[in-house]
């Protein structure tokens, strides 16, 4: 009024400069490095060092190399089969630790999340050794070719599935579901018109968490593919092994887009706190 | 209340234990068809789980449970005659109103054109015409519960069970509710069984409260009864206020009585109690039925007089508490004895909270017929 600016109240965070540059900074630490990959996918040079010039040929080219779009469509499938299985035993998971209780329920509870824990690299291997010592076929058409990955993932993503269900279901009135039972409902259809409607954007949230775990997955897919199968993440790595070309960049923001689109549905549909919770 | 009535619910030697806890303990009692019946007791007496086993959400460690002239020890709770109103509503939060009243009916198979002839029916009962599109979110705490009761009643069960219906709402509202629920169980002429921790509740509503304590039933009589003829020191301290003295019986033939309390003095009752001669006993007396009077005794002691032998039902002390409520003044009395006694008295004019004050020496007496003498 007099000149001079109103009074900063204490939670007024983004009026405060400093608070507002540390924000900025932290955003350019973590996104940066994308930004520039997906700017790059534009460059027209071979080299990817200088800006030459906009141009959308190595997105054609990737998506005209066959073994790429193999790749791809190979990850593709595997995320599809695996995010339908670890739903359905992810879910059972968290609605057995969470109904019932019963003898060694939290050795249970924690060997579930231990593919959680467990270094990556580790699990890669003892697929490894596991599948050479059952010696699982590699030769089988497609998409049983497959199966081994597949499996594999099933195991590192139902976890999330369980932990994300588990944690929609602590919310959950219990006398809801005695209510449908007093108004005649059998356990299945109490299960089916009032627990599962509860834990339906878990299921969603879990599900897309387990796609997009699977999707973008290098360590325990490269362990457990055979010779012949090849996962987007894995073919890109072998790119990347001659050099980074701006189709690997192209195929790249390709996936990432993916997985973004995928997750901002995943935290629209459960409410961004449903997520918070779980972890 | 007819006393032809047939009962509806027997429970027979009901005990239920959790473990080494024993939540009901050899409870038979019978709610009558029609009747509004309330299980009344503090949180942790075992109410909850007595209409739990009802509903059959619990089963009986001993005992049965007879609905209807049929025995529930087999049957789960989706195929009993009775419907429940629950303390959280338990209104299904992703269906509409209209769904969620009409969802017994689905579950059960009754047509679509009667689903919605029945629904409305029963929305028009609880007074939530107009509402039949409304989310639960998007309404207040009654109107769900208006749903639940609309979701209950709709199944036109022989027994409606409600836990603790009003606990949630506030203060108006459930003064209002309270009396809807009544209103609304002589149209119906459903049983209703309540269980509620709210005395004030519990002789509003009810024809007939048992009280609960410790898994036992305490007494099981009408309101009216229970407030004035309490049959022991829980039911009396438990239901409204009381002055609870200790005494001996001295006096006992069929049409008088009288005890010597240390704390209170001679009280003389116009009627008998049956209680062996020289006991131990105790005498209650409510707030509001004992007089205040100005120092100067002559008035009390002629009032108290006029139903009972000198000296008898009178009582002198200081005035060390006095709290104004509006319609009435409650004061703490210290009694010359030591003791505390509450007195409550009706401010029937606007300046009667200003006859006494802090530290007023006053006299009291009470009428004949008002101690209550308990054995126990």
């Amino acid at each position: 009024m007099f000149g001079r600016s109103a009074p900063i109240a204490p939670l007024e965070y983004t009026r405060k400069l400093w608070m507002r540059s540390w924000v900025g900074l932290t955003l350019l630490f973590l996104y940066a490095p994308l930004l520039v990959l997906m700017i790059f996918s534009f460059n027209d040079s071979k080299r990817n060092v200088v800006w030459k010039g906009f141009t959308l040929k190595y997105y054609e080219k990737a998506l005209n190399n066959d073994s790429l779009v193999e790749a791809m469509v190979n990850s593709l499938t595997i995320a599809f089969l695996a995010t339908i299985v670890s739903l359905v035993i992810g879910a059972l998971a968290a609605v057995m630790l969470w109904r019932f209780r019963f003898p060694l329920k939290g050795l249970v509870e924690g060997t579930i999340s231990l593919p959680i824990i467990v270094p990556e690299i580790c699990l890669g291997v003892a697929f490894l050794i596991f599948f050479a010592k059952v010696d699982w076929p590699t030769d089988l058409a497609w998409p049983l070719n497959l199966s081994a990955i597949t499996i594999a993932h099933i195991t590192f993503c139902f976890p999330f599935v369980a932990m994300v269900v588990r944690a929609r279901l602590a919310s959950f009135n219990k006398e809801e579901e005695e209510a449908a039972k007093d108004l005649g409902a059998t356990e299945w259809q109490a299960f089916r018109d009032v627990l599962l409607p509860h834990i339906k954007p878990g299921l969603i949230a879990g599900a897309l968490l387990a796609f997009t775990l699977s999707l973008d997955d290098f360590v325990i897919t490269f362990f457990t593919s055979g010779p012949d199968t090849i996962t987007f993440p894995v073919k890109v790595y072998s790119m990347v092994r001659f050099s980074v070309t701006p189709e690997v960049n192209a195929a790249s923001t390709i996936l990432i887009v993916l997985t973004v689109i995928l997750t901002f549905i995943a935290l629209k549909l459960q409410g961004v706190k449903g997520i918070a919770q779980t972890h | 209340m007819t006393e032809t009535k047939q009962p509806i619910i027997q429970i027979r030697n009901v005990s239920k234990r959790f473990g080494k806890v024993t939540a009901v303990d050899n409870v038979s009692l019978d709610i009558l068809a029609g009747e509004f019946f309330v299980l009344l007791g503090p949180s942790g007496c075992g109410k909850t789980t007595l209409l739990r086993m009802i509903a059959g959400f619990e089963m009986p460690t001993e005992g049965q449970i007879i609905i209807d002239g049929q025995d529930m020890s087999l049957v789960p709770p989706n195929k009993r005659p009775v419907n429940m109103v629950f303390q959280s509503y338990a209104v299904f939060p992703h269906m509409n109103v209209t769904d969620n009243v009409g969802y017994g009916l689905r579950i059960a198979g009754v047509g679509k054109a009667e689903i919605r002839e029945r629904v409305q029916e029963a929305l028009e009962l609880v007074k939530l015409g107009g509402f039949e599109d409304r989310m639960p979110d998007q309404m207040s705490g009654g109107q769900r519960q208006r749903v639940a009761l609309a979701r209950s009643l709709v199944m036109r069960p022989k027994v409606l069970l409600l836990d603790e219906p009003l606990s949630a709402l506030d203060a108006k509202l459930r003064a209002q509710m309270q009396f809807e629920l009544s209103e609304l169980q002589e149209k119906v002429g459903i049983t209703f069984v309540t269980v509620t921790h709210d005395q004030d509740e519990a002789l509003s509503m009810a024809c007939r409260i048992a009280v609960v304590n410790k898994g036992e039933i305490a007494q099981l009589a009408p309101p009216s009864d229970l407030y004035e003829y309490p049959a022991n020191r829980f039911v009396a301290d438990f239901v409204g206020s009381v002055n609870i003295f200790e005494g001996k019986l001295t006096l006992d033939e069929p049409d008088r009585a009288a005890v010597e309390c240390p704390g209170l003095g001679k009280v003389y009752l116009n009627h008998g109690v049956t209680g062996p001669h020289g006991a131990d006993v105790w005498v209650a007396l409510r707030p509001e039925k004992i007089y205040l009077h100005v120092p100067g005794e002559g008035k009390a002691i002629r009032a108290a007089a006029q139903d009972a032998p000198e000296g008898h039902n009178l009582a002198r002390g200081t005035i060390k508490g006095m709290s104004y409520l509006g319609d009435i003044t409650l004061y703490e009395i210290q009694l010359e004895g030591g003791q505390m006694i509450r007195v409550s008295r009706p401010n029937l004019s606007r300046h009667d909270q200003e006859d006494f004050t802090w530290d007023d020496k006053v006299s009291m007496h009470w009428r004949a017929d008002s101690p209550v003498v308990l054995l126990s």
